[in-house]
């Protein structure tokens, strides 16, 4: 299965880009005086090489590619043979009442997830960034939540959600601030999830827009320092342009990543209350492995896809187009 | 230490309120990050040494009154965590070696070799990464469970997971563009020695790649360590499940300092591969690629 593309992602100028343009025209002309009785031997041993990858490619990416599209038109119970039965999986799909519920939802944590998740990693990047002292130590825990499962980290936080002996409820008895009910209640379910993930994943986010803020120039800061721009100026007319190719990527990646949401509502709420987690995926899944609806669950896979597409697009096409 | 010119001057650093200013914020940043990233460690480690009552007593205890540190050892027989460690071991293992096996003669085909039609397959690839991970889940889950061609079903065989995980168009993306870095002539100059394709591939390439064996080899174990959606569905016979699987299954069930234990217990490899990796993993995701 390929991995949501959460952190997929290449970063511009960490690294120069492959090889010199010159380099590889150069040895395509030497190729070329070979003549095709070398190229052809060479082109049977390439295909051996990648024999193995275009059988699992085909198998498992290209061929699911096309069954799932054929899937949210079929009916499916593998009994008898597929039945076609037009848009009726889609009428289905919208005449459900959670299936509104779930779009919304799923908004509203990608939507979450974005002001949080975006906000304070690039905000904890740029303090880390101007901390002279103990660097080693923040990089090192920040990304720790990372190295751990989701699953782990769902019910760890599950625990410490808890009304009664929960960890966060004491803190904020600590502080002197009343108790939330976290997972209870409808109204603070959705910020609960979103607060997890957000912990469990800004570590990557963090280091990422770290590793961009160190190639911005100085000079760049001590010129706009003598025009008279404060912080806050340096920041915004600095810090944020130079980092804006980094900003864009991880924005298209996190609304990718946050409309697939699944571990945390699964394993922390099942939907509940009130249905107020059921994720597009969660009733996805509830589709396909609790009513065996896989054509209702595929035509909702090819909807979330539709809704990605343009997202998952950009992205591959802004991160190949800048490293080759 | 001369540090690189940021968003704050240095002159203003220096002054008297500016290093009183720096060192109250860096003070202020290491409590939150011990109490944000580190705290949560502590808690779990302690809590799973807190006995049932107290763990179940409000409000909580910082410091357990009681230790029982041999809850780890009553989780690790209970739960039986032996077993589903050895599971998560072969699945992770297995599809490290099978990604590597299948995406590093594949990269290096399309980066060295540039056979006909090599770009037309690369972006053939590469558009694979344009779909959401979830909207193949259903089709994809239907071949595991009946192969074409080939006929067999992988339901509940670490194979479920080896495969797919093969067919990873950003693997092969990342370490061909490493490859495209080598310089030509040196290959060039095995194959004048005689080497053919796949000799030059083992002896000349993969020990230059080293660095970036590692960063795919480092994010290929953690990814599958770390999935849970797809060996929840394709792994459903109990005595197959890995870790992940097998901890929401039994999380209802189980006593709560047993569950916690076995989390802790969970999360060991991951931290301690963190720990010995750190620089790879941190260089990886700066230097250019990250899955997560």
């Amino acid at each position: 299965m390929p991995k949501p593309m959460s952190t997929r992602f290449l970063l511009r100028s960490a690294k120069p880009s492959a090889a010199p343009e010159g380099a590889r025209g150069r040895s395509t002309g030497r190729r070329r005086n070979r003549g095709p009785r070398r190229a052809l031997p060479r082109t049977v041993t390439a295909y051996g090489l990648l024999s193995a990858a275009l059988v699992c490619f085909a198998l498992f990416s290209w061929y699911p590619i096309v069954r799932g599209v054929l899937l949210s038109f079929q009916q499916v119970n593998f009994v008898d043979a597929p039945e076609w039965v037009g848009l009726e999986n889609f009428q289905r799909l919208f005449s459900d009442p959670l299936f509104g519920v779930a779009w919304r939802n799923t908004l509203m944590f990608t939507g979450l997830a974005l002001l949080l998740g975006f906000a304070i990693p690039f905000l904890t990047a740029v303090l880390l960034n101007e901390l002279r002292h103990a660097r080693t130590f923040f990089r090192l825990v920040v990304y720790l939540p990372v190295m751990l499962p989701p699953v782990v980290t769902a019910l760890l936080w599950r625990w410490f959600y808890d009304p009664g002996p929960g960890l966060f409820n004491e803190v904020l008895g600590t502080l002197g601030l009343p108790a939330l009910s976290w997972l209870d209640s409808s109204d603070t379910a959705m910020l609960s999830l979103v607060l997890v993930a957000t912990w469990a994943n800004m570590g990557t986010t963090t280091l990422i827009y770290l590793a961009a803020l160190q190639t911005i120039p100085g000079e760049l800061y001590e010129a706009a320092e003598l025009d008279g721009a404060g912080i806050w100026k340096r920041l915004r007319h600095v810090t944020i342009p130079q980092t804006r190719f980094v900003l864009l990527v991880l924005l298209l990646l996190q609304i990718v990543a946050t409309m697939q949401v699944f571990t945390e509502p699964f394993v922390m709420t099942g939907g509940g209350p009130d249905n107020s987690t059921v994720t597009v995926l969660l009733l996805l899944y509830r589709y396909a492995f609790v009513y065996n609806d896989f054509g209702s669950a595929s035509a909702m896979s090819l909807l979330l896809f539709v809704a990605l597409g343009v997202f998952s697009a950009a992205y591959l096409r802004l991160t190949t187009r800048r490293e080759s | 230490m001369t540090a690189a010119r940021t968003l704050v001057s240095p002159t203003q650093l220096r002054s008297r309120t500016g290093r009183t200013v720096y060192w109250t914020v860096l003070l202020l940043t290491l409590l939150a990050f011990v109490f944000a990233f580190l705290f949560p460690f502590y808690w779990a480690v302690t809590g799973a040494m807190k006995s049932s009552e107290e763990l179940a007593q409000v409000p909580p205890t910082l410091v357990p009154n009681e230790w029982h540190p041999e809850t780890f050892a009553t989780a690790w027989r209970e739960i039986d965590l032996g077993k589903y460690l050895l599971n998560t071991v072969i699945v992770a293992g297995g599809a490290w070696a099978i990604q590597l096996a299948v995406d590093v003669p594949a990269a290096y085909a399309l980066s060295k070799l540039r056979p006909r039609f090599g770009n037309l397959v690369l972006g053939m690839m590469l558009s694979t990464l344009m779909l959401p991970a979830t909207a193949l889940l259903v089709p994809t889950y239907l071949t595991v469970s009946d192969v074409p061609l080939f006929g067999v079903n992988l339901l509940n065989t670490p194979a479920a997971i080896w495969l797919p995980a093969a067919a990873n168009a950003f693997n092969i993306f990342v370490l061909k563009r490493f490859f495209d870095q080598i310089p030509d002539e040196l290959l060039e100059a095995a194959t004048i020695d005689g080497a053919g394709p796949v000799r030059t591939l083992w002896t000349i390439v993969l020990p230059i790649s080293r660095p970036i064996l590692a960063v795919v080899s480092i994010f290929a174990v953690v990814t599958a360590w770390k999935d849970f959606i797809w060996p929840l569905l394709v792994l459903q016979d109990p005595a197959t499940q890995t870790l992940s699987v097998l901890l929401q299954r039994i999380a209802p069930d189980m006593p709560l300092n047993l569950l916690v234990a076995g989390l802790v217990l969970t999360s060991l490899p991951m931290i301690a591969v963190y720990l010995v990796f750190q620089k790879q993993i941190l260089a990886g995701l700066s230097a250019g690629s990250i899955k997560g």
